[in-house]
């Protein structure tokens, strides 16, 4: 049995979710021209005032908002709401220079808290249920996210953050955990610690996992239900639109219907900008009709994917979008971390060393790994293996505190990073997803 | 009075130290004494060879990375004890071995070398000096 967590909202008819999102539209435009100068300053750039937005039909005509905004903006400039209104913040996991800030109110988060909730129970879950969030909790909006969820749906919540897997799995076995919410990764690696144990799926109670933040193959899905015994659903979501639900996957797994009364989704060509017909394959532009102290309006996240609106047999009404194929820039997932090899430049360069350098991302037991491949030079190279190791190790750290997450680095001979037509391949990515 | 060794930056993974002799061989460098050292991912190959010049440049021409570094070469008598008065005086003198490899040359059948690194090479000599031990120049190490 299918179910729901708001149905009256999640399977009503297209034509009063258009009626609620020309509606809301209209009044998030004039929230955002009344409190947000920055986006204000780009209307008038266009001649554009509120009272050309009259529905979502007019959407096309508003200017676009990029992660190059957001940095110009850091950290209040797009904020809708003072600051004593809003009640928390959270932030991106690692992006070039600065970081994401995101600010919410309570209302805010009471929606955010929603579309977590949806999932949760497009995945099966109930008051029944008990929920481990192995989310990371803080900044990172996977754990706070799923959390809020949970209560919403009334699941007991066992937040237990990442890490720490043998608590993972004592949890999970201790207190009849049914419901997992991790990054997939997380998932296939608790999968196998329970499989080294000695587990098999039927000694595990859980039931279904909900996985997000990163990308992963229908083979990865395969393999972590088939070890964790459990039905495995996709969860997409951004930090600067709320984080984890702004679309989710139902029983159908045909795409993630994304949230349409808190979100309107269009797909644009990345090159022009123009609005494409649904069903063809462009960059993922989201605006936020509901939220109020970060009201981004058209923003471009650089994930390609396409929509589609086809009655989906779940019952919901909502488009849905197709996990994201690529994206329209050289950022990388690792980890759930969003990396990009500028940052890993910066990090050499700032150690000393030159810019001829490879990263090579893999996926050893569904688990990400990125190894950063520097050419030795005449000038690093000393006698000493001590002096060497310690150089690297200091380059290993410098990783980890600009991109969070642990890198191998490699010393290689010079001139043996291959060079194409005198550019270098920065990037190999040998994972299959 | 020291012996300059050529240190060079070697990936860990098979053919890089057979490319390197290729090139000393193909340029007819005698090497008289070789040491390895290596982590997981790369290793320094340390050699002694009898015309430093030489090897140097086609070593940066083959395109290896590498440093020449001034080490001790000590005649030692190749009998019980040899190494051990060698060390005794070093220690002496408080001077820190940070490596050390041995090799035999030429004809002399009664003498092995000793190839130091150590920190303070200045006191080193002058300690050895003192005690009649006999260091090596690069002049000699072009003749054996």
């Amino acid at each position: 049995m299918e179910h729901y967590y708001q149905p009256e909202i999640e399977c009503a008819p297209r034509e009063q979710i258009k009626a609620l999102q020309d509606e809301r539209l209209v009044r998030q435009v004039r929230h955002v021209w009344d409190n947000v100068p920055y986006y204000r300053k780009k209307m008038e750039a266009k001649g554009l005032t509120p009272d050309d937005i009259k529905s979502s039909d007019d959407l096309w005509k508003l200017p676009f908002l990029s992660k190059a905004d957001l940095r110009e903006a850091y950290p209040y400039g797009l904020m809708g709401k003072p600051l004593k209104d809003c009640v928390r913040i959270q932030s991106t996991s690692g992006t070039t220079g600065k970081r994401v800030v995101a600010f919410y109110t309570q209302h805010d988060i009471d929606l955010w808290e929603d579309c977590c909730a949806r999932a949760i129970m497009a995945a099966g879950g109930t008051d029944e249920d008990v929920c481990q969030v192995s989310y990371g909790y803080g900044l990172f909006t996977g754990g706070p996210g799923l959390n809020g969820g949970s209560h919403k749906v009334g699941c007991l919540t066992i937040p237990t953050s990442s890490g720490n897997t043998e608590r993972q799995i004592m949890f999970i076995r201790d207190l009849n955990a049914t419901i997992l919410c991790c990054t997939p990764s997380y998932a296939a690696y608790i999968g196998e610690t329970m499989k080294e144990m000695g587990l098999t799926p039927d000694e595990i109670p859980l039931k279904a996992g909900i996985f997000g933040a990163e990308a992963w193959s229908q083979e990865m899905r395969r393999d972590i239900e088939n070890t964790l015994g459990i039905k495995a659903y996709d969860i997409y979501g951004l930090t600067e639109l709320s984080g984890p639900g702004v679309s989710f996957e139902c029983s159908a797994q045909t795409g993630m219907h994304i949230n349409e009364d808190h979100f309107i989704a269009e797909i644009i060509d990345p090159e022009t900008g123009e609005v494409l017909p649904e069903g063809s394959q462009g960059e993922l532009v989201f605006t936020s009709i509901t939220k109020e102290a970060f009201p981004l309006l058209r923003y471009r996240t650089r994930d390609i994917c396409t929509l589609t609106r086809e009655p989906c047999s779940c019952g919901r009404t909502h488009v849905k979008m197709t996990k994201p194929q690529g994206r329209t820039d050289d950022m990388l997932i690792i980890r759930g971390a969003n990396v990009f090899p500028s940052q890993i430049e910066t990090v050499l360069l700032n150690n000393g060393y030159p810019a001829n350098y490879q990263i090579i991302v893999d996926r050893v037991k569904n688990t990400d790994t990125l190894d950063v491949q520097v050419e030795m030079t005449p000038e690093m190279f000393t006698d000493n293996l001590g002096d060497i190791a310690e150089r690297q190790k200091e380059l290993v750290e410098g990783l980890r505190s600009m991109l969070g997450l642990t890198a191998k680095v490699t010393l290689v001979a010079p001139k043996s990073i291959v060079r194409s037509e005198g550019k270098a391949v920065r990037v190999i990515d040998k994972r299959k997803i | 009075m020291t012996v300059n060794q050529i240190s060079v930056f070697l990936e860990n993974r098979p053919g890089t130290l057979t490319n390197m002799t290729a090139l000393l061989a193909e340029n007819g460098i005698d090497m008289r004494a070789l040491s390895l050292a290596e982590t997981n991912d790369f290793g320094i190959v340390r050699i002694i060879v009898d015309d430093v010049y030489k090897a140097a440049t086609v070593l940066k021409d083959g395109g290896f990375v590498h440093k020449l570094t001034p080490v001790l070469a000590v005649l030692i008598p190749d009998e019980p004890g040899g190494l051990h008065r060698v060390l005794e005086v070093l220690t002496e003198a408080g001077v820190n071995v940070e490596y050390m490899y041995a090799f035999l040359g030429g004809g002399d059948v009664d003498h092995a070398y000793m190839i130091f690194r150590v920190q303070d090479t200045k006191s080193a000599c002058a300690a050895l000096g003192a005690r009649g031990i006999k260091l090596v120049s690069q002049d000699n190490i072009s003749d054996i």
